[in-house]
């Protein structure tokens, strides 16, 4: 006999949506075209709760919740967009932009970057807290692709890409707090890499230009990750 | 090994230390060993083997004894009982002297003091009373009496309704009801394992409470973690335990092995189907991995972060199954509860918050050290009476309760019973007990500005409000101590502790601002006088003096 699906329903947005018990909140706002701001969640990747974009309000509990991982229930009544989530976001936003050193009018990606239309979207026209201007290098001893450390937001999307789905975990971090370095094995150069298989997965699950193709000049750079349900869905249909 | 063959280790113990008409107790825990007491117990052993008096007189290594401050401590136990601070390997023949004679007046210290008189002991009840390196001192004592109780006489359920009815909340900082955790562990489903982990990364600055406890008392740790794992069902236990910490970590390894030994943990412990084996992980220096799923995260052997609950490690804990995971402290609180029943437990501390808390106590008080007293006591009572006030008679300021994710309370509540619900009303937390005392010389805006960076520096980089927040707070506080602060700074500074309190990931985060926000609430005062005045009272803030040059030139 096959598993009963569990059927909830509760409202996003005052809006009245169903949902299957195992489903995240951010799934069924998705499914119903409510555009929950996010970052580090990206479809077919497990998740991680670290950008904090995806926080909203649910009725009766007393603290923010993000809506990648957490569950629905039945009867839930959740606020994506209020003037204390949006004035958080714009804030989050603002600590990703002073954080390193991103300057859109020079970057491979100017036009087609997360970073920058979802702050265009928000509504953050400038930076209120100071720029922190790290020094911060650039890797490009890759034969084919480059790693700016300036335009990295750590939300670890091509840390989970390359460990799973393709299966290479060349990618990890190193250091903690402002300190902390996406690196590749174990802190070598990118090119130097003996678990990298070239796939450039990592590359187009980059939200930002932290990871581009060579030979892109300003603004040519367009990332895409439609790939990755569809291979999310291949492996699962395979394992069952 | 039942309940029989326990109580003829116990016999034979205190059989041995009958013919002895005097006990000299030298402590050798971590704080008076920095200050040479191995040398003091050395010195005391040759001087009593010199006079033939090996026979009549027994020193003996014990745990801490409290008072740090005063260092190294030694106690004589004749007829009546006498404690000397400072002690140098020189005073040992007045100490032997001294037995069955006149005190040594020059080394006295009264333990009629407040700071011992006022005290409760439940959890270091056997501090300074047994040898932490042997197991037959502990179990002379009544140790794994109740472990045995528990295994032979009741059932899982019954323990915990026992801890239930105690009323023992989290010693870690949080209070969650301990029974409750228990009993959500217990009923979690598994097909093979379940989890105990203590955790024994104490990390605050100024707190030392747990590492006292492992160094003083090992086997009270294990006992509890053995009644906790029988009751949850868990057949696997780890101390979570920083490397900071050799002294306990070695005590406890030692503490594992003559357990084994005697099988009281083990395989098929004292004869029953229970079995229980704990190993030793150390923690590498991150304050985060005290965050339950960040420990976890680190035993499993990976980057030691957080990661987003629900699901709680009870459901969902080390290596997905369901894991039990308590502070040394709570552990620490078992045994006796199974021994006397929750009940007299329940009857001590306030109406919600139960039983004693062992504080760190630190900073400007005159005896800083390791204190045990009953929930509600007052604030005042710590700092004057048991504290002995503040050295050369300054004016109190306020006392920092919770280390990093607490707060500063103001003279104003010196007399407010202290609980876990009473000081988060006043925007600190109860936190694993460091208390740290200040006075007229501490400036505030340094306070919070010394935590923050500690929080900065801590901070584990995965989520972005934590990460990026506490440095820029940091930055702003560095602006306004030193003078160049401004109105909007201050604006600024207030928006960030929100932000980052409201969407930080796991607790470290949540609570990073908490000093800050507790003394802008008490002392802002003083930061708008940094900003206005370019003053700082206190005079720790170094001012930075407008360029000279500059000065006058209209920007």
């Amino acid at each position: 006999m096959k598993k009963q699906v569990q059927i909830k329903t509760l409202k996003i947005e005052g809006r009245d949506v169903s949902a299957t018990g195992e489903q995240t909140i951010l799934q069924v706002a998705l499914e119903n075209n409510i555009q929950v701001p996010r970052l580090c969640f990206v479809e077919g990747l497990s998740n991680i709760g670290a950008c904090r974009l995806c926080m909203v309000e649910v009725k009766g509990v007393n603290r923010l919740l993000p809506a990648c991982v957490t569950r629905v229930e039945e009867a839930m009544e959740v606020t994506v967009f209020s003037e204390r989530l949006d004035g958080y976001r714009r804030l989050i936003l603002e600590m990703m932009f002073s954080e390193r050193n991103h300057i859109c009018s020079v970057c491979v990606v100017n036009g087609h970057c997360e970073l920058q239309s979802l702050a265009m979207r928000l509504g953050v026209t400038h930076i209120t807290v100071p720029y922190l201007h790290p020094k911060v290098a650039v890797d490009a001893s890759h034969e084919r692709f480059t790693l700016d450390h300036n335009r990295c937001i750590l939300c670890a999307r091509c840390v989970r890409v390359c460990a799973e789905i393709e299966g290479a975990h060349t990618w990890d971090f190193k250091g903690r707090g402002i300190e902390t370095r996406v690196v590749s094995d174990m802190n070598e150069a990118w090119g130097e890499s003996e678990t990298c298989t070239s796939c450039g997965k990592c590359v187009h699950v980059c939200p930002t230009g932290a990871l581009f193709e060579k030979g892109k000049s300003v603004a040519e750079m367009s990332k895409r990750k439609q790939y990755l349900p569809y291979l999310t869905l291949m492996r699962e249909e395979a394992r069952q | 090994m039942n309940l029989d063959e326990l109580h003829e280790i116990a016999e034979q113990q205190r059989e041995s230390d009958a013919p002895f008409e005097h006990a000299v107790h030298v402590c050798v825990a971590a704080s008076c060993l920095s200050s040479r007491s191995d040398q003091v117990k050395n010195a005391l052993e040759v001087e009593v083997k010199s006079r033939g008096l090996e026979h009549k007189c027994k020193v003996k290594g014990v745990g801490c004894m409290g008072l740090c401050a005063a260092g190294p401590l030694v106690e004589t136990r004749s007829a009546k009982r006498t404690m000397y601070q400072s002690v140098t390997p020189e005073d040992a023949p007045a100490i032997v002297s001294s037995l069955g004679a006149q005190p040594v007046e020059s080394l006295m210290l009264s333990l009629d003091m407040p700071f011992f008189a006022g005290q409760r002991k439940i959890v270091l009840e056997n501090s300074g009373e047994i040898d932490p390196d042997r197991i037959e001192d502990y179990i002379a004592v009544g140790g794994y009496e109740p472990l045995i109780t528990a295994l032979t006489a009741m059932s899982p359920h019954q323990v915990i309704e026992e801890v239930k009815k105690s009323g023992l909340r989290g010693r870690g900082g949080a209070g969650y009801p301990t029974g409750l955790k228990w009993s959500t562990v217990q009923k979690a489903s598994s097909d093979d394992s379940k989890y105990v982990i203590c955790n024994a990364d104490e990390g605050d600055p100024g707190a030392f409470m747990d590492r006292s406890v492992l160094e003083s008392d090992p086997h009270r740790v294990l006992e509890g973690m053995a009644i906790a794992a029988y009751a949850v069902g868990a057949s696997k236990g780890y101390i979570y335990v920083r490397a900071e910490y050799p002294l306990a970590v070695k005590r406890l390894k030692d503490a594992i092995r003559q357990a084994e030994k005697l099988g009281l943990l083990g395989s098929d412990i004292c004869d029953t189907t229970f079995s229980l084996r704990i190993e030793i992980r150390l923690g590498a220096g991150a304050f985060v991995c005290g965050e339950e799923t960040a420990l976890i995260a680190s035993i499993e052997g990976n980057r030691g972060q957080p990661r987003p609950r629900p699901p709680y490690p009870a459901q969902y804990g080390l290596w997905g199954k369901p894991t039990l995971i308590n502070n040394v402290e709570t552990y620490a609180n078992i045994a006796p509860i199974i021994r006397n029943g929750g009940d007299w437990f329940a009857g001590i501390g306030t109406e919600k918050s139960k039983g004693t808390k062992v504080f760190a106590l630190a900073g400007r008080v005159r005896n800083t050290g390791l204190i045990e007293v009953p929930m509600g006591i007052t604030l005042r009572e710590i700092v004057f009476s048991l504290g002995g006030g503040i050295p050369e008679d300054r004016k109190f300021k306020a006392v920092q309760t919770g280390g990093p994710s607490g707060g500063c309370v103001p003279d104003r509540y010196l007399d407010m019973a202290v609980d876990y619900e009473s000081l988060a009303q006043v925007g600190s937390i109860m936190g694993s007990g460091g208390m740290i005392v200040m006075d007229e010389s501490s400036c505030m805006v340094d306070v919070a500005k010394f935590f923050m960076d500690f929080c900065r520096t801590e901070s584990c980089g995965k989520c972005v409000p934590c990460r990026v927040g506490t440095v820029h707070m940091h930055e702003l506080l560095s602006k306004i101590s030193e003078g160049a602060g401004s109105w909007a700074d201050l604006e600024l500074l207030e928006r960030l502790c929100d932000m980052v309190k409201g969407s930080s990931l796991c607790g470290l985060g949540q609570s990073a601002p908490n000093p800050v926000a507790s003394t802008l609430k008490y002392f802002r005062h003083e930061y708008e006088q940094h900003i206005r005045e370019q003053v700082c009272d206190a005079g720790v803030c170094t001012i930075s003096q407008p360029d000279e040059e500059m000065s006058g030139v209209e920007l």
